[in-house]
């Protein structure tokens, strides 16, 4: 798509793995030019780290997947003559964004305060674990950590189970377009008063934010969120919503009314509840629903649910919805130019501007790939 | 200087995702109207989706929606129509969260909008897209995981699909629609053009799971299995996952086998030494390290593992979260007011500008309560 919203936009990326990456991503796909600042040999952490061993050539497929449709300068910021050519880069630069834990960046002179002299316009944006006061800011801010001490892991499963974790890096995540909003209301800010900004997250204030429904009530009531006994969907949730297995495979049921559910699925046993029973009596209403779904088929329950306007889905795996004409028309999938004669398929951008998808081919750098068009191009230095 | 402020956002959306949305705009400044059917307003402010209830409306719904204004009309009204489009005439901003049609049944899609107001972004979010099969089922959190394939990422290989217990997809949603709305400020601000953003649930979940997605892709279709016991994440080799110990629960990320075989003098882990079979022999390394961290408490494993610098946690929940330092110090907490007085505990906005917290204490409005002072501002006839 021609014309993107940050066209023209330079971002300098020292962040690593995913949190700092993922806001870099989202940048590039609307249209900013992306330069990862890496240092060399290894550069991005996050070029060695692997799931499921899956590599595209000397980085992971996984770095890959994040990193798509950036440029990479390779610099060693301990390094005096590659710190001052980093320097020349960030007079031309728009934004910075790093995740470095508290004081790294102090170390090397690239702090906001040194930066500002070198650019008052500079947008700079940091991520840490834990923020960058308090007895926590030198802990590894990590994903899987931050959920634990969030209180996120007692969210998912049910009553009786263990903490469960979210399978998927939801602190990173969050953080990371948490970023890309606060990079962009600054843009916004700059181009009316020419100011820069410092823009400061971490992950743990990213996911106590994101669990602001449950927290605000906890404050109101001082009760700990209880899952539910069984088919747990969400702690504040009434009956029946959850996901319940039927004789072939599984359907989800959100909010309803027991009475119009009674009715939808057949269930005699219901008839004696009440909507107000939805909270009190939970476990005993889900417990009715789950034995009675399992004496017929999910396609049968749909048709049924449907029919009367409740809300529910079946639950699909990966095949079953990649298969589905719904998620082929959103057309998610966009194919990355080979790298090592290996084309990637990864997803696009989830947001649409003026009708249009946001797509992008370039696959993700070879660590220094593009110093030498940098300096052309931004520092008018030939190599 | 906020850096929304002077930006006006008329948002017709309800529940979470649109809302939560506003939510993000209002706290870095901008003047975010809430435009509510007459007589009910926000289906959140009805819906039983809380039993712990403030001035008979849920929790939810306060912590949503504070910071904002309220401006009650019934867009089936051609006098409260007339006059939702003198404001829309000098909004930045245009938001709503309908199925597909309905904002064109009541006359206020993107092509009318944009010729009362040529530079206006106009932002809305769907359940599954514009076009397709499911575009007319409702797009509602806990269906969006179920069909999306998320519900087969936690808990482990035997259980049941397992929903998130966090409403994910609105909030991913909202995030990514506020991510749009800003860039096209942005370009507005150079360019002087208004836009039309457009983010669906769907989309928003498939992009949420896009590193496991494309294993998927490229990796022969085949599925996510979860580790049998102690599933963290079903792509990450052991020992990730969350450990119940004498006394509690730990949790441990990435790390070392062998290093920690040494660290909790675990022998059982010594043989350990390619990591390569750490993924696939993850069930097997877990079980031994279960069974293991049973047989001390929590702060014993903490104070070997945590200064060899080995990523681990202790697990808590709200309670003792809330005596540690570590989260008091991040004033995390926000005390907000509503207009009669009603103080309401919730939390803030996660990002700092220049060092200051983004912090207001404007509570939730009641329905219609500024439709006079926005009638006044704007100078709305009928």
């Amino acid at each position: 798509m021609n014309n993107l919203p940050l066209d023209g936009l330079v971002v300098l990326e020292f962040s690593q793995y995913l949190s700092g990456p993922c806001a870099g991503l989202r940048l590039a796909d609307l249209g900013a030019r992306v330069i990862k600042i890496e240092r060399p040999l290894h550069g991005d952490a996050g070029r060695k780290l692997a799931i499921k061993n899956l590599w595209a050539d000397d980085s992971s497929m996984l770095f890959h997947t994040i990193n798509r449709n950036k440029e990479s300068f390779a610099a060693d910021l301990k390094n005096e003559e590659d710190r001052n050519i980093v320097k020349l880069l960030i007079e031309k630069a728009d934004v910075i964004t790093h995740n470095f834990r508290p004081g790294v960046m102090d170390k090397v002179g690239l702090d906001y305060e040194k930066v500002k002299q070198i650019n008052s316009r500079i947008i700079y944006a940091e991520i840490s674990g834990y923020g960058k006061d308090g007895p926590w800011k030198n802990r590894p801010g990590q994903d899987l950590l931050l959920q634990s001490m969030t209180g996120l892991t007692y969210t998912s499963g049910n009553y009786k189970d263990d903490p469960i974790p979210f399978g998927i890096a939801i602190a990173d995540t969050l953080c990371g377009a948490q970023l890309v909003q606060g990079i962009l209301a600054c843009l916004i800010r700059r181009q009316k008063t020419g100011k820069g900004a410092l823009i400061e997250l971490s992950l743990m204030e990213s996911l106590l934010d994101f669990q602001f429904e449950l927290l605000t009530t906890y404050h109101a009531s001082g009760i700990l969120p209880n899952r539910s006994g069984v088919n747990n969907g969400h702690p504040l949730l009434s009956a029946p919503y959850g996901i319940y297995k039927t004789a072939d495979s599984y359907i989800a049921i959100a909010m309803a009314n027991i009475r119009d559910l009674s009715i939808a699925i057949h269930c005699d046993q219901l008839e004696h509840y009440t909507p107000e029973d939805a909270f009190g009596k939970r476990d005993e209403i889900k417990t009715i629903i789950a034995s009675h779904l399992l004496t017929n088929t999910a396609q049968y329950w749909m048709a049924n649910l449907h029919d009367c306007d409740l809300w529910a889905m079946e639950v699909f795996d990966w095949k079953k919805l990649t298969e589905h004409e719904a998620y082929k028309c959103l057309e998610m999938e966009q194919k990355l130019a080979a790298v090592n004669g290996k084309e990637i398929i990864t997803t696009r951008c989830p947001i649409r501007v003026n009708g249009q998808k946001l797509t992008s081919n370039k696959p993700a750098p070879k660590l220094g790939a593009d110093n030498r068009i940098i300096m052309q191009e931004l520092l008018n230095i030939q190599l | 200087m906020k850096p929304l402020e002077d930006i006006v956002v008329i948002d017709f959306s309800q529940f979470l995702s649109g809302p939560s949305a506003g939510l993000r705009l209002s706290d870095m400044g901008a003047q975010v109207i809430k435009i509510e059917k007459t007589g009910t307003g926000d289906i959140c402010r009805q819906l039983y989706v809380s039993d712990i209830r403030i001035e008979g409306e849920s929790t939810i719904f306060h912590a949503i929606n504070r910071n904002k204004q309220s401006y009650a009309a019934d867009l089936k009204n051609e006098a409260d129509l007339a006059r939702v489009k003198q404001l829309i005439a000098k909004a930045d901003v245009m938001m709503h969260n309908f199925r597909p049609g309905v904002m064109k049944r009541l006359g206020l899609d993107y092509d009318v909008v944009k010729s009362i107001n040529p530079t206006i972004v106009y932002a809305e979010v769907s359940g599954y897209g514009e076009t397709g099969p499911w575009r007319d089922l409702p797009g509602q959190d806990l269906l969006l995981q179920a069909v999306s394939g998320l519900t087969w990422l936690s808990k482990n290989n035997n259980d049941d699909p397992t929903p998130m217990g966090v409403a994910v997809v609105d909030i991913l949603a909202g995030t990514h629609v506020a991510q749009g709305i800003l860039a096209a400020l942005y370009q507005r601000a150079i360019k002087g053009t208004g836009s039309l953003i457009q983010v669906s649930m769907l989309e928003s979940i498939i992009d949420f799971q896009f590193e496991v997605l494309t294993c998927f892709y490229n990796d022969g279709k085949e599925l996510p299995v979860r580790s049998s016991i102690n599933n963290g994440h079903a792509y990450i080799s052991a020992p990730y996952g969350i450990y119940k110990t004498q006394n509690g629960f730990l949790a441990l990320a990435m790390g070392n086998i062998p290093a920690l075989s040494l660290l909790l003098q675990c022998p059982m882990l010594a043989d350990f030494t390619n990591s390569a079979h750490w993924f696939k022999q993850r069930d097997e390394i877990k079980e031994i390290l279960a069974n293991h961290l049973e047989t001390q408490s929590t702060e014993y494993w903490l104070s070997i593992l945590e200064p060899a610098d080995i990523w681990c946690a202790r697990v808590m929940d709200y309670d003792a979260l809330m005596q540690e330092k570590g989260y008091k110090s991040l004033n995390m907490e926000l005390q907000v007011k509503t207009s009669n007085g009603l103080s309401i505990k919730t939390t803030r906005c996660p990002i700092r500008i220049d060092g200051n917290l983004l912090i207001s204490e404007m509570g939730a409005p009641f329905l219609g309560e500024h439709n006079g002072q926005i009638e006044k501002q704007f100078g709305l006839i009928s």
